[in-house]
């Protein structure tokens, strides 16, 4: 039994430019399963529809079409199932201002019909570094906090399937540390995770299995090893502040002086450096690195635009 | 405690940690109601023959303060939540509609009978007041503040932003309340707006409420009981059906 399954799911939203009754589609015919145990990733740029997915999932938003279901249970025709095996982290920083934290975390435990928590939450505030925190109103919580309390939110009820839409936004080094130990020491219990990030180093280092999005498609589907595989081996990186001549800039991926260039073999970057020589163009910082998850999703997401 | 009784038990104690503004205000204004309207009428306005016009009036504003809270405490707390975004922890629970309905009304009667007994309590040094039938007290404070309950659930289900919720309250629920007899009886109206106040369902809690401290009233109590049920069971009934679609709180 998968974890988590989408079947043919769409998405239509009312067009809020266009002709009355216009639609445009938010997620346009995704099938995915995850499989239990999996630490899961859903990558793609904004708008792509993960938040949508994450939403239908969670019972939030309604499919248009298609069928979703957590460990087997139907999301909509057997939503009090489904809820109690998932666990979800919202993106918003949101809370409720007349509560503690400690308040909060007995509520949301009450809402599943769990009575006497106290133990698991008390081993979530002290896992989430929160533990002095427990009796501070939602108020006077930092950015970090709070989010850590949404993670504590979800999982009160100790779910199969961990949802996280985009965790780390904005959140410092020691909390994205302390959060990503936590969540790692989950799966490795058995918890399933599925997780949304723009950092990709970080579904890098987390995900065994990445899913791509783009514009409300799944435009890459396979193990991460086998997606680095994949793309280009090698980056020829290297500092310039002089113009690229156009077949190099054409192929080149530019952050400011920062010029890094796809190549498969030894002969490639010979070229590179070749045609840079020719240009009369001056380098510094020349360096030859691995492929990284970034490289991966800038090709797939090129290769998706060209398609479409 | 299973999942509604928590939601009951939230909602009860999120009104109670802000009693001040909760309990007390209202309490005020019924009693500033009280001695103003009080001291100005008492000797002019007799309403049944045996009836001082304060002693009307306590029962009245009792009642109108049930009502005003009742709904002031689930079209809050629901618009509040659905602006501050938090409503997505409730969203995420196995809570069903019917769940959600008990909590926010349950909460709600919660609210209207705090208020109305603090303001009976503090209002009722004032005269002297009878009670003929104690039963119909109780029944016509509970039926009114669950209906007032239910059009605040509904109010604050509609309702995306706080101006909207303050014109249901202050073009709806406001005028009903004030033109139900609350500070007279319908019976010294004219023809016509007697007709009219025939028409108002707040006519039928209030002119119910009465009957049970004086054993008279405008209206037969089972004649108001049948129109405030029937309200009730028409409003519920919505109530229910908008939160089972999820009407402006899922897409």
């Amino acid at each position: 039994m998968s974890a988590i399954s989408f079947q043919s799911v769409s998405k239509a939203y009312p067009s809020p430019r266009g002709p009355q009754g216009a639609t445009f589609l938010a997620l346009d015919g995704v099938s995915l399963e995850v499989a239990e145990g999996e630490f899961f990733g859903l990558l793609g740029p904004n708008g792509a529809g993960k938040t949508t997915m994450i939403s239908i999932l969670a019972g939030l938003t309604r499919a248009t079409s298609g069928r979703v279901t957590v460990m087997g249970s139907d999301v909509q025709a057997d939503y009090a199932q489904a809820r109690r095996k998932l666990g979800v982290v919202p993106q918003e920083l949101v809370f409720d201002p007349f509560f503690n934290v400690r308040e909060a975390l007995r509520f949301q435990s009450g809402y599943f019909g769990i009575k006497n928590n106290d133990a698991w939450i008390d081993e979530l505030l002290e896992s989430l570094g929160l533990t002095d925190k427990a009796n501070a109103n939602m108020r006077q919580l930092s950015g970090g906090m709070k989010r850590r309390v949404l993670v504590a939110q979800a999982l009160v009820h100790k779910p199969p399937v961990i949802v996280l839409d985009e965790p780390t936004a904005g959140v410092d080094v020691e909390l994205r540390q302390t959060l990503w130990q936590f969540i790692a020491k989950l799966n490795k219990q058995g918890h399933t995770v599925l997780l949304t990030t723009h950092y990709l180093e970080e579904a890098e280092a987390l995900c065994s299995r990445i899913a791509m999005l783009k514009t409300g498609r799944i435009v890459a589907l396979d193990q991460t090893s086998a997606l680095l595989k994949a793309a280009s081996s090698n980056v020829l990186r290297f500092k310039t502040a002089d113009t690229l001549p156009d077949a190099l800039a054409s192929r080149a991926r530019i952050t400011g002086r920062i010029v890094q260039l796809p190549a498969h073999n030894a002969l490639e970057i010979e070229q590179y450096l070749a045609a840079v020589r020719e240009a009369g163009v001056s380098v510094e910082d020349v360096e030859i690195r691995k492929a990284d998850l970034e490289d991966v999703f800038i090709d797939v997401m090129k290769a998706a635009g060209e398609s479409t | 405690m299973t999942g509604w009784q928590m939601l009951l038990y939230k909602e009860v104690l999120r009104f109670w940690k802000v009693s001040f503004q909760t309990v007390a205000a209202p309490v005020l204004t019924a009693v500033l109601y009280l001695m103003i309207f009080g001291h100005v009428l008492e000797d002019h306005v007799r309403i049944y023959d045996s009836i001082s016009y304060t002693a009307f009036l306590v029962p009245g504003l009792v009642m109108m303060s049930i009502l005003q809270n009742a709904f002031a405490n689930s079209s809050s707390s629901l618009i509040q939540s659905k602006i501050m975004g938090n409503m997505v922890f409730l969203l995420l629970t196995p809570l069903s509609h019917w769940h959600w309905f008990i909590a926010y009304v349950g909460s709600s009667i919660a609210r209207g009978l705090v208020v109305g007994g603090g303001v009976f309590l503090v209002t009722v040094w004032f005269t002297h007041l009878t009670f003929v039938a104690p039963l119909w007290i109780l029944v016509f404070a509970i039926l009114g503040a669950a209906l007032l309950g239910t059009l605040g659930l509904i109010a604050g289900l509609w309702a995306e932003k706080f101006d909207q919720l303050a014109a249901f309250q202050n073009f709806i629920i406001m005028p009903m309340t004030f033109l139900s007899g609350v500070f007279y009886s319908i019976g010294s109206l004219p023809a016509f707006w007697q007709r009219a106040s025939h028409l108002n369902p707040f006519f039928y809690m209030i002119d119910g409420f009465r009957y049970g401290f004086f054993g008279v009233s405008d209206a037969s109590p089972w004649l108001s009981l049948a129109i405030v049920g029937l309200a009730f069971l028409i409003a519920a009934a919505l109530a229910v059906h908008l939160l089972r679609i999820g009407y402006k709180i899922r897409s």
